[in-house]
């Protein structure tokens, strides 16, 4: 495989955390998640009624290879917010039972974020492309 | 494969003064559960106290070690 291809990847990756306020990759989707880690976090920024844009990371091995080169972080999920690792599931579900998972997507910030919009959906559009080419 | 008592000891061997406590999570030998108090946790991010202890496995996460559930502290 070529480094052009590797980066690409990496690129639409970098994109997709810079384009969405908080993203999250996973192993599934929101609505059918295919791990149990990512089914809590999901399951937490849900009750917390955020909305976050979702990324499958299980259709090409080479999403989460450079993920984790961009965050220097091993494991899925992890969410991002602002375009910041903020953890994976062991850190949300710490920040969600002490509130802080609340401040960190709502509260501490500049106030541009609606509670309830329905933007949980939305699956990071640059990925689905290169998922699309090169699949 | 690694058992909880090897991660508890290369975790404690890793990171100075740190006291582990590592439990197989599913019996099953791949999915492993750590509460890890140290020193060299205070004053970092807990982004950070996570990397200190995924860096002493590298690749083995996700391999062998399919989880590693982690709560990280610092000493009262």
């Amino acid at each position: 495989m070529s480094n052009a291809e590797h980066n690409q990847i990496r690129d639409a990756i970098g994109a997709a955390i810079a384009e969405h306020e908080t993203i999250l990759f996973m192993k599934g989707t929101p609505d059918a998640p295919a791990c149990g880690f990512s089914a809590r976090t999901v399951a937490a920024l849900q009750a917390l009624q955020a909305p976050f844009a979702a990324v499958d990371v299980l259709p090409d091995p080479r999403i989460r290879e450079e993920l984790s080169a961009i965050s220097q972080w091993p494991t899925i999920p992890q969410l991002f917010v602002k375009g910041e690792l903020v953890g994976g599931c062991d850190i949300v579900m710490e920040m969600y039972e002490s509130g802080e998972l609340a401040q960190t997507l709502s509260v501490d910030g500049d106030g541009s974020q609606e509670l309830g919009a329905a933007e949980s959906e939305a699956v990071a559009p640059g990925l689905t492309q290169i998922e699309n080419r090169l699949g | 494969m690694p058992q909880a008592e090897e991660i508890k000891q290369r975790i404690e061997a890793a990171i100075p003064g740190a006291s582990a406590e590592v439990e197989d999570w599913t019996g099953g030998g791949d999915h492993f559960k750590a509460t890890v108090t140290a020193a060299a946790f205070a004053g970092r991010s807990r982004i950070e106290q996570h990397r200190l202890v995924y860096e002493i496995f590298g690749t083995e996460i996700g391999g062998p070690i399919h989880a590693l559930s982690l709560k990280t502290q610092s000493p009262q």
